[in-house]
C-alpha cells in the first residue's frame, strides 16, 4: 500500500499547472465561451508539445506509455483552470480505448491522435458528445463502443450552461470497436471525477481569497463563523473526494476487480463536492458572484456540467448499491 | 503509487484475521461503562496483549510488534470486522501513549507504557472542567509546587470511565499567576492519590461512564510531570492531534459498521419491500466510510514522506464522528418501529455515536480549525 505519487508525476503536474496558470487565464476561458469552437487557439497545441495529449498511448504509438495514475493529477489541474479542451474525451478515454481496440481503426487514427493532429471525441450513445464538431472521430459508449468519423456524420448541437461545452447528438456510419464499453465509461467517469475535484478546489480557493478581503461591519466577512463553517464544509467534501478520485484512477490502471464500484464512489463524492463548492462559493461571494462579468460562474457552470456528466451522484450511488448486492 | 497490499501486508492481515476468529469472545461483553463490564474488558486487553495484538505498532519492548502504520490500519480493519469488543484501554493507548513517546523521559516510558498496553493500568483523561470545555485554555485546576511535589486543588469533569480508571492524565495550572495557554502542565495522577475523589455521573445511556474528579490537596510527585513545567499546552496539543485523527478512530471501525448496515438492509429487504430512499442512505453511509479509508491511506503516505498530521486531523474528526451518527441513525430508520427497542445494538451505537461530535473538541471547534488553520481565514 503506497498512496504517494512519484517525483516525476508531481513534476508533470506542476508543469501543467504552470502552463495553465500562464496560458489559460479566465480571459482565455471566456474566449472559448464566445467563439465558434468552444476551444482555445493554442492550448491544445501546447499540451501536445508537452506530451500531455497523447500521454496515455503506448510508446510504440508515439505516446508516453502513461496510465490513469499519471493522468489523474493533470485532470485535477484541468478542472482547476476550467480548461476548455478535450483532455477527458481525447486523452483519458479516446486514446486508451483505441489502443485497446487495435486493428484497422487504431491503425488509421491512433498515431495522429497521439500527435494531436486528430482529435478524439467521446460521449454516451444516445446522449451527448462534447465538442464533436471539433473532433475527427467520436466514440459513442453504450452497450458497445461505436466509433463515428465526424466527416459525413450528422451533428445536432445543443447549448450547455457552460458555453465552452458544445453538446452534440452524433449519428453516422460507425465501426464497432473491439474494446470494453464498461471500461471506457469508467475512464470517462473517473476523469470527470478528477476534474470535479479540481473545479471544486478552485471554487474554494477563490472564495477563501474573496472573503478574506471583503469587509462588512468593519471586518473581513471571512472572519464570521457562519461563513467559515460554510467553507469548512466545502473543504471537507473536497478533502474526502480527492483520494477517492485518485484511488479510482489506480483501480482503472490496475484493472482492480472493484473498478466500477470504486469509480462510482469517486464520481458520486466528487459530484457532491463540486456541487457544494459551487453553492458555497456563490453564497459567500454574494451578489458579485451572481454577475456574468465576474469570473466565478465559469467554474460554477463547469462544475454543474461535470457533476451531471457521465452519471450524476445519485446514478453512481445506485451503481454502488448494485455492486453491494442491495 | 500502488494501492494493493503487499504480500507481507496480506500475510499480516491473514494472521490477524485468523487469531481474531479464534479468540474474539462469542458473547458480547457487558458495557465497559459499568464496573463489571470494565473488568471484563480489562481481561480482554490482557488476552490481546499476551498474543501481541494490543499495540501492534509499538516497539517490542513495550509489547508491540513494530508494525507499520499501514499494518496498524489493516489490523484495525480486521479487528472491527471480527466483531471484537471495544477497547477500554484506548484513552491511554491512543491518546496518552503517543504523547509519552514524544515527551516522556526514558524512565517514564519504561514505567508507563507496558502496563498501559496490557490493561494493567487503564487511563482516563482529566481535562474538561465545569467552566472549561471547548475553551480548554480556561482551565482553573491548580497544581502548586511544594518541593518535589505538586499539590492539586480543583475539579475535572466529563472524565470517561473515571470512576473505574487506575490513572488520570490531567492538564493543570502550575503557575498560579498565569492565564490562558501559559503556565499549564501535564500531570499523570494515580487514581488512589489521597485527596482525589472520583464520583461517577450517569451518561446518556444511564451507565456510570462519566466521572467528576475532586482534587483537595492531592499530592503528585514531579516524576509524573510529562514534558516541561509550564509547557502543558504544547504537550496537550500533541494529544489532540491523536485524538482527532488517526489514532483514536481508524477507518476500520466505520467500514465494519457500514458493512453491518448493508447487511441489515439486505435482511430487512428480504423480508419486505425494499425502500429505495433508505437504500440510498445506506449507500451514502457506506461511501463515507470508504472515503475515510482512502483519505487515511493518502494521509499515511504523506506522513511517511515526513509531513506532520497537523490541523488536517480536524477533517478526520468531523468525518468519522458525523458518519458514525449517520450510520446508526440510518439503521434506526431501517428498523422502523423496532428502532426504539433498547436491546438493539444499533440504539446503543446511536447513543454512543451522538457523543462523537462533542468530545475531542466539538465539531464547531473543528470547523473553526479547518477554516482558520487549513484554509487560512482571518481569526477576527
Amino acid at each position: 500500500m503506497d498512496f504517494s505519487f512519484s517525483d516525476d508525476q508531481i513534476m508533470f503536474q506542476e508543469a501543467v499547472r504552470d502552463l495553465l496558470a500562464n496560458e489559460c487565464p479566465p480571459e482565455v476561458v471566456r474566449s472559448a465561451w464566445e467563439n465558434d469552437t468552444g476551444r482555445t487557439d493554442s492550448l491544445w497545441g501546447a499540451l501536445a508539445e508537452m506530451g500531455v495529449v497523447g500521454m496515455t498511448a503506448p510508446e510504440s504509438a508515439g505516446g508516453l506509455g502513461m496510465d490513469e495514475t499519471d493522468l489523474v493529477l493533470l485532470l485535477e489541474e484541468a478542472g482547476r483552470a476550467a480548461l476548455p479542451e478535450p483532455l477527458l474525451e481525447h486523452t483519458a478515454v479516446g486514446i486508451p480505448t483505441l489502443a485497446e481496440a487495435g486493428g484497422a481503426i487504431a491503425e488509421a487514427w491512433l498515431e495522429q491522435a497521439v500527435a494531436g493532429e486528430a482529435t478524439l471525441g467521446a460521449g454516451t450513445d444516445g446522449g451527448y458528445a462534447v465538442g464533436a464538431a471539433t473532433s475527427d472521430l467520436v466514440l459513442l459508449i453504450g452497450d458497445e463502443i461505436r466509433a463515428v468519423p465526424v466527416a459525413g456524420a450528422s451533428l445536432v448541437e445543443h447549448q450547455s450552461v457552460d458555453w465552452s461545452r458544445r453538446l452534440f447528438e452524433v449519428d453516422g456510419e460507425a465501426a464497432v470497436l473491439d474494446a470494453d464499453p464498461a471500461l471506457a465509461f469508467d475512464r470517462a467517469a473517473g476523469a470527470a471525477a478528477a476534474q470535479c475535484v479540481g473545479v471544486a478546489q478552485h471554487l474554494l480557493d477563490a472564495t477563501v481569497e474573496y472573503v478574506a478581503q471583503r469587509y462588512q461591519f468593519g471586518k473581513p466577512v471571512g472572519s464570521y463563523q457562519a461563513v467559515k463553517h460554510h467553507l469548512a464544509n466545502a473543504a471537507l467534501k473536497i478533502e474526502f473526494a480527492r483520494p477517492a478520485a485518485r484511488h479510482a484512477a489506480w483501480c482503472i490502471a490496475a484493472s482492480d476487480p472493484y473498478r466500477s464500484r470504486d469509480v462510482s464512489l469517486a464520481k458520486a463524492l466528487a459530484s457532491d463536492a463540486v456541487d457544494l463548492a459551487a453553492r458555497t462559493a456563490l453564497q459567500c461571494h454574494g451578489a458579485i458572484g451572481y454577475t456574468f462579468e465576474y469570473d466565478l460562474h465559469l467554474w460554477m457552470k463547469r462544475g454543474w456540467a461535470l457533476s451531471a456528466a457521465w452519471g450524476d451522484a445519485a446514478w453512481h450511488r445506485n451503481r454502488i448499491a448494485a455492486a453491494l448486492g442491495i | 503509487m500502488d494501492l494493493s497490499f503487499t504480500p507481507a501486508e496480506e500475510e499480516f492481515r491473514d494472521e490477524a484475521r485468523t487469531w481474531l476468529a479464534e479468540n474474539v469472545p462469542a458473547e458480547p461483553l457487558a458495557s465497559m461503562d459499568t464496573p463489571d463490564g470494565f473488568e471484563e474488558h480489562r481481561a480482554w486487553e490482557h488476552i490481546l496483549f499476551d498474543a501481541g495484538w494490543a499495540v501492534v505498532s509499538w516497539p517490542e519492548r513495550y509489547g508491540g510488534r513494530e508494525a507499520s502504520l499501514v499494518e496498524w490500519l489493516i489490523f484495525e480493519e480486521e479487528y472491527w470486522a471480527s466483531g471484537a469488543p471495544g477497547r477500554v484501554s484506548s484513552n491511554g493507548v491512543s491518546l496518552l501513549a503517543p504523547t509519552i513517546f514524544d515527551f516522556g523521559t526514558p524512565e517514564q516510558q519504561d514505567r508507563f507504557l507496558r502496563p498501559m498496553a496490557r490493561g494493567d493500568e487503564i487511563w482516563a483523561q482529566g481535562w474538561s472542567e465545569p467552566d472549561a470545555g471547548s475553551d480548554l485554555a480556561g482551565i482553573k485546576t491548580k497544581a502548586q509546587r511544594d518541593g518535589e511535589h505538586f499539590v492539586i486543588e480543583g475539579q475535572k469533569t466529563w472524565c470517561s470511565r473515571g470512576a473505574f480508571a487506575d490513572w488520570f492524565f490531567c492538564l493543570v495550572r502550575t503557575d498560579p499567576d498565569s492565564e490562558r495557554h501559559a503556565g499549564l502542565s501535564y500531570l499523570l495522577v494515580p487514581a488512589d492519590t489521597e485527596g482525589l475523589e472520583a464520583r461517577a455521573i450517569g451518561r446518556l445511556d444511564g451507565e456510570p461512564g462519566f466521572a467528576e474528579l475532586f482534587f483537595d490537596g492531592a499530592r503528585v510527585h514531579e516524576r509524573y510531570l510529562l514534558g516541561g513545567e509550564g509547557e502543558g499546552w504544547a504537550v496537550a496539543m500533541a494529544t489532540t492531534g491523536s485524538e482527532r485523527g488517526l489514532n483514536l478512530r481508524a477507518p476500520g471501525r466505520f467500514m465494519a459498521a457500514a458493512e453491518r448496515l448493508v447487511g441489515l438492509y439486505e435482511e430487512l429487504a428480504d423480508s419486505g419491500s425494499p425502500d429505495l430512499d433508505r437504500r440510498d442512505q445506506v449507500v451514502s453511509a457506506w461511501m463515507e466510510a470508504q472515503a475515510y479509508r482512502w483519505q487515511t491511506y493518502a494521509t499515511e503516505a504523506r506522513l511517511r514522506g515526513g509531513a506532520p498530521i497537523g490541523s488536517e486531523a480536524s477533517f478526520m474528526k468531523v468525518l468519522w464522528s458525523e458518519l458514525d451518527v449517520e450510520l446508526h441513525a440510518t439503521a434506526l430508520r431501517l428498523l422502523g418501529r423496532d428502532g426504539e427497542r433498547a436491546d438493539s445494538s444499533w440504539m446503543d451505537g446511536y447513543v454512543f455515536a451522538l457523543s462523537g461530535p462533542i468530545y475531542a473538541g466539538t465539531n464547531e471547534i473543528q470547523r473553526n480549525i479547518i477554516s482558520e488553520r487549513v484554509l487560512g481565514l482571518p481569526r477576527r
